[in-house]
């Protein structure tokens, strides 16, 4: 019983694993050949998705990065106080929020905001006969919905990012000024000694691929949903909770690769 | 009949879903410029054969053939290429509710057609007015009752000028007088223009209006093809109960059958 039901969900998890590489396929095809058989990406889908994924983020980025950046000074400076290296506390923000918090919480946030969204709107189109439609109107549902989505997050998840590293460190210059002492002008030389281009190169490179998931996975789920509004319910929870594991996961395999390539 | 060019062509097409047989070997032929209304009981099918025809399931097996192709076996870009050849009318409307009324109706020409906004334009208001919804344009679909819905989904479905239009139960939830109007529509493109059309309908009212031939489905099998009046004097008792509307025949609803009793303790005996 056990065993079979195991095999069943290995199956289940191949067959949308491949469906989910299929997806990003056919994305890349539409993107890159789509304009030489006169049908390009539709500019005004693409740009409604950037503003909605990207400009109407920016308040929760702020929110999120701004309070984990105080977050991370003041446990920081707890440990480093002990050492009497305060100033320290500068240059762990600095690195830690562009290397690794930023991209991974800001994607978490935005596969919570944006990756649901994505879902629960396709697989509303799907449940009511739209996406059917769409075909018959002899337009390629990937081509139409699920590439400006692709390109918008692409886009705007590393600028989100960006935001919300330079958010991140005011939170903490906020704690290091007003709690522990620092002279802002010591505070902000810290942190440009300490960090480097490729602190900021690998934090992107990472949201790059994070923004892969979050769309690759939300359409999936939304485009391959069934059983009327339950299932809408059902689909959008997945795409989040998968979301949320497989940007955990890359977060680790990439924060490893770029480790082992430095020794 | 067989003076007409025949369209469509359906082949023993059979289509499974999980374990249950939903169509069991149809065959069918449909010709130019005729009306043909598809019947038969809720859930027997009907919307799954239209979607074969449209090309959007494949059959388990079987063929389709449609413009001198079988479009079970076209890849996508030959899809595409009749589909620009016919019109669909879903059976809730499938408006995209991100777009307005008018953007809704003129999305396959911005799309498939290189014009000018402003015939875009008038053939938005031309369309429109042949559904009896003139000055709707600019309402979202969300605003709409189910009724217009389905008449917009309508105007969407001729925008492209098809050949062939499939209806799926195209006047169910319209008051009497906009299901003349619209069954009206249906007669004057056939006639007028020699469109094909395949409606599905419940409405014996409508069917006997527009049909010029009737195809009743029971259980995954045609049942009978035939003109109007043809069905109207079928002698099979399933489809006399299915024109007249009884309850009692052959056609059960109620389990009143010898196995009811056997099926509502089934559980209790386990
Ligand atoms: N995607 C699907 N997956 C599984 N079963 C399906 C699917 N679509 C339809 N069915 C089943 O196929 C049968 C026929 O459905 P269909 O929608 O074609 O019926 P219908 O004849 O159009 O009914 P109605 O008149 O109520 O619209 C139903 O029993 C339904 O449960
Ligand atoms: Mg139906």
């Amino acid at each position: 019983m056990i065993l079979e039901s195991l095999g069943k969900t290995t199956l289940s998890v191949i067959k949308q694993t491949r469906e989910v590489f299929l997806l990003l396929g056919q994305s890349l095809y539409w993107f890159f050949v789509g304009p030489f058989k006169k049908k390009p990406v539709s500019r005004k889908g693409f740009f409604a998705q950037t503003v909605f994924a990207g400009v109407e983020s920016l308040a929760i980025v702020f929110f999120v990065d701004f309070f984990i950046g105080m977050v991370l000074a003041m446990q920081s400076a707890y440990q480093l106080q002990q050492l009497g290296a305060t100033i320290y506390v500068a240059a762990l923000v600095g690195v830690s929020m562009t290397r690794e918090i930023g991209p991974v919480l800001t994607s978490l946030v935005i596969a919570g905001r944006v990756g649901a969204a994505i879902t629960a709107e396709l697989a509303t189109m799907k449940v009511t006969e739209q996406v059917e439609a769409l075909e018959t109107l002899s337009l390629n549902p990937v081509r139409y919905l699920v590439v400006p989505r692709f390109l918008a997050l692409l886009l705007m998840l590393p600028c989100l990012v960006i935001v919300g590293d330079l958010i991140g460190m005011f939170g903490g210059f906020v704690v290091g000024v007003t709690q522990l002492h620092l002279t802002p002008g010591l505070y902000f030389d810290t942190t440009i000694n300490f960090l480097t281009i490729k602190d900021i190169m690998t934090g992107l490179l990472k949201s790059a691929v994070f923004s892969i998931i979050i769309t690759m996975i939300a359409c999936h789920q939304g485009l391959s949903t069934e059983g009327g509004a339950e299932g809408v319910g059902r689909s959008t929870t997945r795409s989040v909770v998968t979301s949320f594991i497989l940007i955990i996961i890359a977060d680790a395999i990439l924060t490893a690769l770029f480790y082992f390539a430095k020794t | 009949m067989s003076d007409k060019e025949i369209v469509i062509s359906v082949r023993n097409l059979t289509r499974n879903f999980g374990e249950r047989r939903i169509l069991n070997g149809i065959n069918l032929e449909i010709c130019q410029g005729e009306t043909l209304v598809i019947m038969g009981g809720s859930g027997c099918g009907k919307s799954t054969l239209l979607r074969h025809l449209i090309g959007s399931m494949k059959p388990d097996s079987g063929e389709v053939w449609m413009f001198g192709q079988d479009i079970a076996k076209a890849n996508e870009d030959e899809l595409d290429q009749i589909r620009k050849k016919f019109g669909m009318l879903f059976q809730s409307g499938a408006l995209f509710d991100s777009m307005t009324v008018g953007e809704n109706i003129a999305l396959p020409l911005r799309e498939h057609a290189k014009l000018d906004e402003d015939i875009i334009s008038i053939i938005i208001k031309m369309k429109l007015e042949l559904v009896g919804l003139r000055g709707f344009e600019n309402l979202m679909p969300s605003q709409l009752s189910g009724g217009m819905k389905k008449r917009v989904g309508l105007a969407r479905a001729l925008v492209m000028d098809p050949k062939i239009i499939f209806y799926d139960e195209p006047t169910a939830g319209l008051d009497p007088v906009m299901t003349g109007v619209v069954d009206k529509l249906t007669i004057d493109l056939t006639r007028k223009l020699n469109i094909t059309s395949v409606v599905v309908t419940h409405d014996m009212g409508s069917v006997f209006r527009i049909a010029d031939r009737i195809v009743m489905l029971h259980q995954g099998n045609v049942l009978q093809i035939g003109t109007p009046d043809e069905i109207k004097h079928s002698k099979n008792p399933i489809i006399q109960q299915f024109i007249t509307g009884a309850a009692e025949g052959p056609i059960s609803f109620m389990q009143t059958g010898d196995n009811y009793l056997e099926h509502l303790t089934s559980k209790i005996k386990e």
